[in-house]
């Protein structure tokens, strides 16, 4: 199968390694991964903070990028711009009055899956040890993020995908359903609000005694991880596509990697001894 | 002046009263935030509440159906409004009750007034009502030198406490039974000085006090959860037995009630009465349900009157995004499952209508007519519990999204109000749009990410933002940005070429 990789903004900027990963566990499972260099981002900020004249051209231009290549699927490590792409973009496309933006936005849009619904429902992973070989042998937890589990129905996919990874080992997360605070540009407006989101999400991760949080949102994991790292706790956070595409010839990083910041006295002592 | 009259009164375009906030949300979200007991209290109840509802939900197989049932009978109800409200108005009449049309609060109030005046009184007792609290009916009595008194136990202690409620159904939701004790003792004539916490002593102070109000009150105040169009009946549902005496030991009975809640026909009843009661206390059904049509010659109050209010909701109907905020039916179970709601409480929505339905339909009923009420509709993560939660389906996320666009839009001076300077935000996402719109742009701003790991101290994390973005960094480190972005790795790891499929 030929899959159309959308990256999304936060993590090509950011997570190049989580869509370097989506990347690996479809090429190891026979397909043919395509880049559609002409992508941005799929306009969700704008259009959640209101910005709809904003969001128009970031739309437009998804909408352009994904027509312009062949492929058989696209594919992103995101549920939230996967819901915007399949929900919001036909959405704006007939509120501006573009019969024409929106039956092709519609069009990209029913082919477009969120990873994990990929790998599930169309390629049939079942077994991401047997048919990836994935490996991650250690304790991890996971939050499930809202627009996956409420605009996108993903359900236990995400879940479900992780139990099949060798050596991993998943603690149920208290209160998983309840949002992290993050609300793109929720956690600017109203700061206080989501700090405190944050901080009880946050409380109940380091409740499951995980060494790790995953999950299927670069910008959820990142508000997480933000918020364990201010507090000084050694729970780093992970997307899932990476767990699923680390292996024993070439894992993914441990916990204690991810969060041990480069260059601090620990590490770094440790490193200087070696060389 | 040049305008003809044309013998119909303009509506007034927005409504008054309790709706609007007087303090911007995240500046109210912040004090309320700091108040530990309120937070514990919510927590505790909300929680409670919404165990209880997904269990009594999850005992009926056709609740999907029932909630599509729910909508769609509100959606009609919406589209054939004057028309159901003229079918109404003709057999309540037909039944010897009196229909007041109120264009907004103030009109409202003034109507209550007159009627408690012609019969007589100056105290009247009260059944728990959204309607009056939005209108503001107690505080305008008061002026007026008519006392009312609040019978649900909940609203009773806000009362007694000169508090506002925080909750739609739990109005004392945030008070514990030792506040509530104190409350008591300070405020309840002829109360036993030795009155303790305990709840069952608490209820019996309570049923003390009200008993000797509910034998001498001329006129009860009610609201209405339903009006019945093809038959002219009034109906509330209650949990105390409080509403029963109101609505039948008084000789006038005065109902107070937005034109939304009319339903067609007495055998809609059956899907309402499965969703209201489960979604609201997580009961199958709930202990008092009180019909009434017109007035009964010999039993129960002979003096019946319903004011129509109005007050912004013909402004709401007009928004075809914004109208299907009026299938609300009050339940409060959105603000149950709102994380923001669970956090601030209802104090820092600024009007009767907190939670999640009461960001969209403040600013629904005013407009985005000011700062204040403008910054409802982005106190919302988007998560989306609240429209998983609401019995009659309305869209929430999407109306908050909606707003939120109206308010950008009334800044920019596209909508009727003045154009305003843009702030930050303004700028900073019309320079991302330019960015986002373009695979070739994005790569020229993603060149810039070594910069970011040079704001990054040694250990790799950002720990303060400027602008806009210091609200990250209040609680929040942001991991320094990689050296390059995916873009640029695969352009120059593949090329302009796709991965080879494998044979």
């Amino acid at each position: 199968m030929k899959i159309a990789l959308f990256a999304t903004c936060i993590v090509d900027a950011m997570y190049p390694s989580t869509a370097r990963a989506t990347v690996s566990i479809l090429e190891r499972l026979g397909h043919q991964v395509v880049f559609p260099a002409g992508q941005g981002c799929c306009g969700q900020m704008h259009l959640n903070s209101g910005y709809f004249p904003e969001a128009v051209p970031v739309i437009r231009n998804h909408v352009e990028a994904f027509e312009a290549e062949d492929y058989d699927v696209a594919v992103a490590p995101s549920g939230s711009c996967v819901a915007s792409v399949k929900h919001q973009h036909a959405m704006l496309a007939r509120a501006i009055g573009d019969k024409d933006l929106e039956a092709r936005a519609t069009a990209v849009g029913a082919r477009t899956y969120e990873l994990s619904a990929l790998l599930t429902d169309v390629l049939g992973v079942t077994d991401a040890a047997a048919q990836m070989g994935s490996w991650y042998p250690h304790r991890i937890t996971y939050h499930p993020s809202c627009h996956g589990m409420r605009l996108l129905r993903l359900g236990d996919r995400q879940s479900n995908l992780l139990r099949t990874v060798e050596g991993l080992e998943l603690e149920p997360l208290p209160q998983a359903d309840q949002c992290c605070g993050f609300g793109g540009t929720f956690s600017l407006k109203n700061a206080d609000v989501s700090s405190a989101m944050l901080a009880d999400k946050d409380a109940n991760i380091s409740a499951t005694g995980a060494q790790l949080c995953t999950g299927g949102d670069a910008s959820c994991l990142m508000h997480i991880g933000g918020g364990l790292s201010r507090e000084g706790s050694s729970i780093a956070t992970l997307h899932f596509a990476e767990i699923l595409a680390s292996t024993r010839e070439d894992p993914a990083p441990a916990p204690d990697a991810l969060r041990k910041p480069a260059g601090s006295t620990a590490g770094s002592i440790a490193e200087r001894a070696r060389r | 002046m040049s305008s003809t009259y044309l013998g119909m009164p303009a509506l007034p375009a927005y409504g008054q009263g309790n709706l609007h906030a007087t303090e911007a949300f995240p500046a109210a979200a912040q004090r309320e935030l700091g108040n530990t007991q309120l937070r514990a209290n919510l927590g505790h109840a909300t929680h409670t509440i919404r165990d209880k509802r997904l269990r009594v939900v999850a005992e009926l197989p056709d609740w999907e159906e029932l909630r599509n049932a729910g909508a769609a009978t509100k959606a009609s109800v919406m589209a054939r409004l004057p028309e159901l409200l003229e079918q109404f108005e003709a057999n309540f009449t037909a039944r010897g009750g009196t229909i007041h049309w109120a264009r907004d609060a103030a009109e409202a109030n003034r109507i209550v007034r007159d009627l408690i005046r012609d019969a007589g009184a100056d105290e009247v007792v009260k059944v728990k009502s959204m309607a009056t609290q939005e209108i503001g009916l107690n505080e305008y009595l008061e002026e007026q030198g008519i006392a009312a008194f609040e019978t649900d136990l909940a609203e009773l202690i806000v009362q007694l406490d000169h508090d506002k409620p925080s909750h739609i159904l739990v109005p004392a939701i945030h008070k514990n039974r030792s506040q509530v004790r104190d409350i008591f003792l300070r405020e309840m004539p002829g109360v036993d000085p030795d009155l303790t916490d305990n709840p069952a002593r608490l209820a019996e102070a309570s049923r003390m006090h009200l008993r000797r109000k509910f034998l001498s009150a001329k006129v009860a105040i009610s609201g209405a959860n339903f009006a019945i169009a093809d038959s002219g009946t009034l109906g509330v549902v209650e949990s105390e037995g409080n509403g029963r005496m109101c609505l039948t030991l008084p000789e006038t009975l005065i109902t107070v009630m937005g034109v939304e809640k009319l339903l067609p026909s007495f055998q809609d009843l059956e899907v309402f009465m499965q969703l209201l009661p489960r979604s609201s206390t997580g009961e199958r059904m709930n202990p008092y349900t009180s019909f009434w049509t017109g007035v009964t010659k010999g039993d129960g109050p002979q003096d019946v009157h319903l004011v129509l209010l109005d007050n912004g909701r013909s402004a709401a109907l007009a928004d075809e995004m914004g109208r299907s905020a009026l299938h609300c039916i009050r339940c409060s179970a959105c603000m149950n499952v709102c994380p923001v709601y669970e956090r601030t409480g209802g104090h820092a929505y600024g009007s009767t209508y907190p939670g999640p339905i009461g960001a969209i339909l403040s600013p629904l009923l005013t407009g985005i007519t000011s700062e204040e009420n403008a910054s409802l509709p982005y106190a919302s993560s988007l998560c989306g519990a609240c429209y998983d939660a609401c019995p009659v389906k309305i869209n929430i996320p999407e109306i908050l999204v909606h707003l939120r666009s109206v308010d950008v839009e009334s800044r920019r001076g596209n909508a009727a109000g003045k154009k305003k300077l843009p702030g930050q935000m303004d700028v900073a996402m019309k320079a991302a749009s330019w960015a986002m719109g373009s695979g070739r742009r994005m790569a020229l701003v993603e060149k810039a990410l070594p910069l970011g790991q040079l704001a990054a101290g040694p250990d790799k994390k950002i720990k303060k933002l400027p602008g806009i973005a210091a609200g990250w960094t209040q609680s929040r480190d942001l991991p320094a940005p990689p050296a390059r972005s995916f873009r640029d790795w695969w352009a120059k790891e593949r090329g302009n070429t796709s991965s080879k499929e494998k044979a």
